[in-house]
C-alpha cells in the first residue's frame, strides 16, 4: 500500500488539519507516514500545500516526487491547478468548487473549470455548500476530507476513529459535528462518482 | 513504547525533555518555532519545571543557556539561521569557553526562503566556530541526536550545533521516545575562571584547547552512527549526502543503491570515510541541502583529478532546497510529471489580515508622505513587510532585525527627508531600542514608527517581550515625552493618524509614534477561547 497526496488551499482554510486526521489513522493502522507543511509567513492568506505520503513500507523522501501523487485534495479550484504537475497520469484530484478571491487577477471560473474538465479524474463538489445545509458550516474541510476518503487506501471507520483523536479534546460536540460533516462529504461524492 | 506523530521541531522539543532538559531559550523564527512552544505546552516539562519563556532576542537567549549551563544544568538554545547571526558574538566564544551542562543550539536553517530574506547555511557557521555539528535526515534521528547530544556535549565540553532545515523542521514523522531521564543537580565548573574569563592571556590557552580538540570531534565524528558507508558494487560513482538529502538519494534507489553512499549526519567531515569513498570511486557527487559546504572541502583533499559533481558545476542548482526531483536529475534518471501547471494559475503571495492594524497604518502613512518629494521609508521583518506589496507598497527596506531605526538614522544624517521607520513591537525590543539610542544621542531627524500589535504576530503569536511598556522604554532612552505619541489606528481615527503623522515628521529631531491595536489573530482566538 502507498499513497501519495498533495493536500492545497488557501492559508486559513483548514488543510493542516485534514492532514491531521489521515496521519492519526495512518499511524493506527501501522502505516508509516510523512507529512511536509508549510508554517510562517506564506500562511497569511498565500497558497498552501502539504505533501501527505502513506505506505506499509518505510518513506524516503518528506516531499513527493513530480507525478507520483495518486490524489489532490485541494480546497480552492485554482489552488488545485498549482501542483497538477506531482499529479500521476490517473491520479484523482477531489477539489472544493468555490474560489477563495483574494487576489485582483483572480482568473475567470470558465476557464478553471475547463482546465479542470480535461482531467480524467476529479470529484468537484462546494463543500462549504454541504457542511451549511448540514448545519456544520465550520467543517468545510472535513466535508473534503469525507469526500476523498475513498481514495486515501483506508478504511472510513479508521478516519472517523482519526476524528475522534484529532477533536476529542474540543468536546463531543465538535467530534460529532466533524463526524457528521466526514459523513455527507462521503455520500455527495458517491452520488457524484455513481453519476459519471 | 508506540510511535508518536511528530514534527521535526516537536522531536527535537520532546527528545531535549526526555533528556534531562533544565531549559529552553528562544527567540520565534521559522521554522524553529515550534520547538519552544511544544515544550512551554508540554504538561510534563511544567512539572519539572523547565523554563521556557522566550526571549528578547537570539542572543540573550543564547547567554542564558549558556548561563544555566555554567550552573551544570542541560540547555537547548533554538533559533532560525539568521537568528545565529544576532547571536554570533555568543556563539564564537562559547566555542573558546566550552559548556559545564550540555548545551545543544539549534539552528532551524531556509533554504529556498520559504519565510525568510536569506538562505545561509548555518554549517558555515558551525565550522567557523569549529565545534561539532549534527545533521538529522529524519524525526527519528533528530529525536535520538539530542537525547544523546547533551551527553556527548558533556563528554566533549563543547556546544553541539544541531542544523535542520525546513522539510525537517516541518514535516511530520512517527518518532520512538526514550526513557525519560533526571535534570542535572546544579553543579558549578572546577576549572571556571580558567575558561570562562576569556581575558587575553586566558584565551589563547582556551583557542589552544579547542585546536586541540579537534582531533577529539573528528575521532567522534569518524565512530559516529550517523556517519554511514553504503558500498555497492559500481565504483563509478560514490555519493556523499547531507542530512535530508539522504532520503531523496533514497527515494530515486527503491530497490537499493548502485553507488557507494556516504551518509553524513555529523562533522566534522568523518575523514577516514570520506578518504575511502574518494580512494574506491572514479567520480563524486555531492547532495546537500544549502551550501556547497562538503563540496567545498572535498574540493581541498588530495586526490588529483578527482571529478566533483554537486552544487558548484551545476549538476544540482546552486541555489533553493533539494527536492527528489532535482536529486534524480542530478544522477541521470528521468524526472518530471505527466501534467504541466496551467497558464492561467496566478501567483497568490501572502497579505496582511483584513481588519490588521498596520493596514490602516500604511493607509495613513502613504497619504502623508504624498505631500512630500523624497521620502522614504525603511522597514524591518515582520508581519508588517507584508506592506511592500499592493495595494501598499509603503515600504523602501527590509534587510535584518532592527535595521529600519538605524537605516533611517543613517539617511537622515546624509540628508534624506523626510526620513521614517516602521518596525513592530516585538522586533523593536529584538533589535531596535539599541538603534533609538543612536537617534537620540546625535538628536537624528528622523520619524520612527512602533506598529504594535502587542504580539509576535508573524510567527503565530508568541508573547512579545515589551507589550504594555513601549512608551516606558522609548522614554527611558530618552525620547522627549511631546514626540512620544500613542495612536489607535482605526479608520475613524484616520485623519488624526495623518495630523499626528505629519506634525512629527516636521519636528526637526527623533519622533516615535506607536500606533497601538491588538494583532487581528491573537484577538480572534482569544475571544474564541472565552466563549467556551
Amino acid at each position: 500500500m502507498k499513497v501519495d497526496i498533495i493536500l492545497s488551499g488557501v492559508g486559513g482554510q483548514g488543510i493542516l488539519s485534514i492532514a491531521a486526521v489521515i496521519g492519526e489513522a495512518a499511524l493506527k493502522e501501522g502505516l508509516y507516514m510523512k507529512q511536509a507543511e508549510v508554517h510562517g509567513m506564506s500562511q497569511r492568506g498565500g497558497d498552501v500545500q502539504s505533501h501527505l505520503r502513506l505506505s506499509d513500507q518505510p518513506i524516503a523522501s518528506d516531499l513527493i516526487p513530480m507525478g507520483q501523487a495518486g490524489l489532490i485534495i485541494s480546497l480552492e479550484p485554482m489552488e488545485s491547478l498549482r501542483y497538477l504537475p506531482y499529479l500521476k497520469k490517473e491520479g484523482w484530484l477531489v477539489i472544493n468548487s468555490q474560489p477563495f478571491v483574494n487576489i485582483p487577477d483572480y482568473p475567470d471560473m470558465k476557464m478553471i473549470h475547463a482546465e479542470l474538465n480535461r482531467l480524467p479524474n476529479r470529484v468537484v463538489l462546494d463543500v462549504e455548500l454541504i457542511a451549511k445545509e448540514a448545519g456544520s458550516a465550520r467543517a468545510a474541510n472535513i466535508v473534503m476530507l469525507g469526500a476523498a476518503t475513498p481514495f486515501l487506501g483506508i478504511e472510513y471507520s479508521k478516519i472517523e476513529n482519526g476524528i475522534r483523536q484529532i477533536f476529542g479534546r474540543k468536546g463531543e460536540e465538535v467530534v460529532n459535528m466533524n463526524l457528521k460533516a466526514l459523513k455527507i462529504g462521503y455520500d455527495v461524492a458517491q452520488c457524484l462518482l455513481q453519476k459519471v | 513504547m508506540g510511535k508518536h506523530l511528530f514534527l521535526g521541531d516537536e522531536a527535537i522539543a520532546q527528545a531535549a525533555i526526555d533528556a534531562g532538559l533544565s531549559g529552553v531559550y528562544a527567540y520565534p523564527g521559522t521554522p524553529s518555532t515550534e520547538i519552544t512552544e511544544y515544550i512551554q505546552a508540554s504538561a510534563m516539562a511544567k512539572e519539572r519545571n523547565i523554563h521556557s519563556k522566550w526571549s528578547v532576542n537570539e542572543k540573550t537567549a543564547m547567554e542564558s543557556a549558556l548561563g544555566m549551563s555554567y550552573a551544570g544544568k542541560r540547555t537547548l538554545c533554538c533559533m532560525k539561521h539568521v537568528g545565529l547571526n544576532v547571536a554570533a558574538d555568543c556563539f564564537m566564544n562559547i566555542a573558546m569557553s566550552g559548556i559545564h551542562g550540555g548545551m545543544l543550539i539549534v539552528t532551524a536553517d531556509d533554504p529556498s526562503m520559504h519565510s525568510s530574506q536569506n538562505e545561509q547555511d548555518n554549517r558555515v557557521l558551525g565550522n567557523f566556530a569549529m565545534i561539532p555539528i549534527l545533521e538529522p535526515s529524519n524525526q527519528q534521528e533528530a529525536y535520538d541526536m539530542v537525547y544523546d547530544g547533551f551527553e556527548c556535549s558533556e563528554r566533549l565540553g563543547y556546544p553541539i550545533l544541531l542544523r535542520i532545515t525546513t522539510r525537517m523542521a516541518h514535516s511530520r514523522s512517527g518518532v520512538v521516545r526514550r526513557p525519560v531521564k533526571e535534570q542535572n543537580v546544579m553543579r558549578f565548573p572546577q576549572d571556571g575562571r580558567q575558561r570562562f574569563i576569556l581575558l587575553p592571556a586566558l584565551a589563547r590557552q582556551r583557542f589552544k584547547a579547542l585546536l586541540a580538540a579537534q582531533d577529539l570531534f573528528l575521532q567522534e565524528s569518524e565512530s559516529s552512527a550517523y556517519n554511514t558507508y553504503f558500498d555497492a558494487p559500481d565504483k563509478g560513482l560514490g555519493i556523499i549526502t547531507t542530512g535530508i538529502a539522504f532520503n531523496y538519494l533514497s527515494e530515486n534507489y527503491p530497490d537499493g543503491f548502485a553507488y557507494p553512499v556516504l551518509k553524513i549526519g555529523q562533522y566534522p567531515l568523518p575523514a577516514k570515510q570520506v578518504e575511502r569513498l574518494v580512494n574506491e570511486c572514479q567520480e563524486i557527487l555531492v547532495l546537500e541541502e544549502g551550501f556547497p559546504v562538503v563540496e567545498e572541502q572535498l574540493r581541498g583533499f588530495p586526490g588529483k583529478g578527482l571529478t566533483i559533481h554537486g552544487r558548484l558545476d551545476g549538476t544540482l542548482p546552486r541555489d533553493g532546497e533539494l527536492t527528489p526531483d532535482s536529486v534524480g536529475k542530478a544522477l541521470g534518471k528521468s524526472v518530471g510529471g505527466y501534467y504541466t501547471v496551467p497558464d492561467i494559475v496566478r501567483q497568490r503571495p501572502p497579505a496582511l489580515c483584513q481588519g490588521c492594524g498596520h493596514r490602516d497604518v500604511y493607509d495613513a502613512l502613504n497619504e502623508v508622505l504624498l505631500e512630500y518629494g523624497e521620502a522614504r521609508v525603511f522597514s524591518d521583518i515582520g508581519c508588517y513587510t507584508l506592506g511592500a506589496l499592493p495595494p501598499f507598497r509603503a515600504i523602501d527596506s527590509c534587510i535584518d532585525m532592527g535595521a529600519s531605526i538605524t537605516m533611517a538614522k543613517g539617511a537622515a544624517d546624509a540628508g534624506l527627508f523626510p526620513s521614517v521607520a516602521v518596525i513592530g513591537d516585538s522586533t523593536f525590543t529584538h533589535s531596535g531600542m539599541t538603534g533609538l539610542l543612536d537617534c537620540v544621542n546625535e538628536e537624528a531627524n528622523v520619524t520612527i514608527i512602533i506598529s504594535d500589535n502587542e504580539t509576535t504576530a508573524m510567527t503565530g503569536g508568541q508573547d512579545s517581550a515589551g507589550t504594555g511598556r513601549i512608551e516606558a522604554i522609548c522614554a527611558g532612552i530618552g525620547v522627549a515625552p511631546e514626540h512620544l505619541r500613542v495612536m489607535t489606528p482605526l479608520r475613524k481615527h484616520f485623519e488624526e493618524m495623518k495630523r499626528i503623522i505629519r506634525e512629527e515628521i516636521e519636528y526637526k529631531g527623533v519622533s516615535v509614534l506607536i500606533p497601538r491595536r491588538e494583532c487581528i489573530q491573537t484577538l480572534t482566538r482569544k475571544k474564541k477561547a472565552s466563549r467556551k
